[in-house]
């Protein structure tokens, strides 16, 4: 029977990567993610896999391009400002409907920022963060546990719909070790008749390119990816609801965030207010639907971020703008305390029973 | 139960070890629990603090804010830690790297002078352990009997006197605080 181990979060996802199938690891290190590159760097040579740090971010993620066109599972890992560097990569990737995992461990920003946890890359993630019209599958993990679940459903996901897909996470989910149950977990397969394999004399070569000069081409191109991600919003939402249906303040959260917000409605529920916890699971496709029918009885909702207030958007949005929506966060590395995120609890609270 | 322990001392006085060994304890123990370092440049030296939780239930935020038991290796961690206590709350102090008494009087302190005791009898570099020791016997936050087979997690099996020589100082500690 597996056995539970302890495990750093970024360890969790190397060990979660191979035990599905990936063998091609490209990147370059930066805290607080250094841990994943470390622990490829020891496995990948003994299963016969490939390690490679690159001389750059920018060329860590066009040797991804390389790989994950050749058809093999694929990833790299950096942390904000390294993610910015791949950014034009990602967008061909995009563009080119290259299956690939990237993690992103954020860090504060922006610039080089510090290398405390921050999640203020929520819009570069769930915008796609490089130019043209695309999105990324994003994926945000709560725990040591779901490092490593999120990990395999990332590359399944990636492969499944051929879209390049990002772990969201932060510095504490990164450094934190928790118990982790690592089952055998070899993800679901999936064919890839595109890739460039070579054609044995036997079919058509295949192209995997991003440029066309012809709008009617390049538009049907934008239009056939789009229906893809529309599948993705149909099929592949994720979140996790606590103590959410009697709730009259409802807070949002993901990863770290959650985590807070979870002990806050605890003790707010200690007290006889009636709280309760919505934390994404997948940041595109936000869950939308979900919280827009939470809003149906909840009365205030509290987006609880360390940024400046990125995910409240995609709240308001998601709810239409029928409840108040306010900002419980700290940024720069900090991160609120619960005490911080009860204080906006009750604050909420009193302006529901004043009537306000 | 749930158990909130804040260690904090400085780069090298064992801090992740000593936050490890508790994790890696609760592990064995098949309790719920989480270690979170603090891992900016203060792991090359300066202040250093460990969160570790252990519980029954799942643990919701790792950090901790409000410690149920702080253990403080040096001044500026008393300092910053000591108010954060929760009432009713435990202090374990290294009396002799700190110069100043706990003034809180809501709490229960423990002062085991534990690197003079770590120079004295010959364990030199592991006061961490000899004030775990106080902390164990005192709070019953992992059973003494899982030691062992926790101690082998952290120390490799490569290095059997490093093993013994810890879990000897552990024992050192039951007797001081």
């Amino acid at each position: 029977m597996a056995q539970k181990v302890l495990m750093k979060g970024n360890e969790a996802i190397a060990e979660a990567a191979i035990s599905c199938g990936c063998r091609h690891y490209f990147g370059y290190p930066i805290t607080p993610q250094t841990e994943i590159a470390a622990y490829m760097a020891k496995r990948m040579p003994k299963i016969g896999g490939t390690f490679l740090q690159a001389e750059s971010e920018i060329a860590a993620i066009n040797m991804v391009i390389g790989a994950a066109s050749a058809g093999v599972r694929v990833m790299t890992s950096s942390s904000s400002p390294g993610i910015s560097l791949k950014g034009e990569g990602i967008s061909y990737m995009a563009g080119c409907d290259l299956p690939a995992l990237i993690v992103n461990v954020q860090r504060g920003g922006p610039g080089l920022g510090g290398i405390q946890p921050s999640q203020s890359d929520y819009f570069q993630a769930t915008r796609g963060g490089g130019h043209g019209d695309y999105h990324l599958l994003v994926l945000a993990p709560a725990s040591v546990q779901e490092m490593a679940a999120l990990t395999v459903r990332g590359f399944d996901l990636a492969d499944k719909y051929r879209i390049p897909c990002m772990l969201l996470a932060d510095g504490t989910m990164g450094q934190m070790m928790e118990p982790v149950l690592l089952e055998e977990s070899t993800g679901e397969k999936t064919e890839k008749p595109w890739a460039l394999t070579g054609t044995g004399m036997k079919r058509k070569h295949n192209i995997i390119n991003s440029l066309s000069l012809t709008p009617d081409e390049l538009e049907r191109w934008n239009l056939d990816r789009y229906r893809r991600y529309a599948e993705i919003e149909k099929n592949e939402v994720a979140y996790e609801e606590y103590l959410c249906d009697d709730a009259d303040v409802v807070t949002v959260g993901f990863g770290i965030s959650a985590r807070v917000a979870k002990n806050a409605v605890k003790a707010a529920r200690a007290e006889g207010i009636k709280a309760g916890m919505f934390r994404p699971i997948t940041l595109w496709p936000f869950p939308k639907e979900a919280l827009l029918a939470r809003a149906a009885t909840a009365r205030e909702f509290i987006s609880v971020e360390l940024s400046m207030g990125q995910m409240i958007e995609d709240v308001e949005l998601a709810i239409k703008c029928t409840r108040p929506v306010t900002l419980c966060s700290r940024v720069g590395g900090m991160i609120p305390s619960p005490a911080e995120v009860l204080a906006a609890i009750r604050a909420a609270d009193a302006r529901i029973k004043g009537g306000i | 139960m749930t158990k909130n322990i804040l260690i904090a001392g400085f780069g090298g006085q064992g801090v992740l070890f000593t936050g490890k060994f508790l994790a890696y304890a609760a592990l064995l123990e098949d309790r719920q629990l989480s270690w979170l370092p603090s891992y900016g440049p203060e792991m090359r030296g300066g202040t250093c603090n460990c969160s570790v939780i252990i519980s029954d239930e799942p643990v919701g935020s790792p950090i901790v804010t409000e410690p149920d038991i702080l253990i403080a290796m040096n001044r500026p961690s008393l300092d910053k830690f000591e108010p954060a206590v929760v009432p009713g709350g435990e202090i374990y102090v290294d009396s002799s790297l700190v110069d100043r008494k706990v003034e809180r009087k809501d709490v229960t302190v423990h002062y085991v002078p534990s690197t003079a005791l770590s120079t004295e009898r010959g364990f030199d570099g592991i006061a961490n352990m000899i004030l775990l020791g106080s902390v164990i016997e005192h709070s019953a936050v992992i059973d003494k009997k899982d030691i062992p087979a926790a101690m082998a997690k952290v120390v490799s099996a490569k290095h059997k006197d490093l093993y013994e020589f810890n879990i000897k100082a552990i024992e050192l500690g039951y007797e001081f605080g």
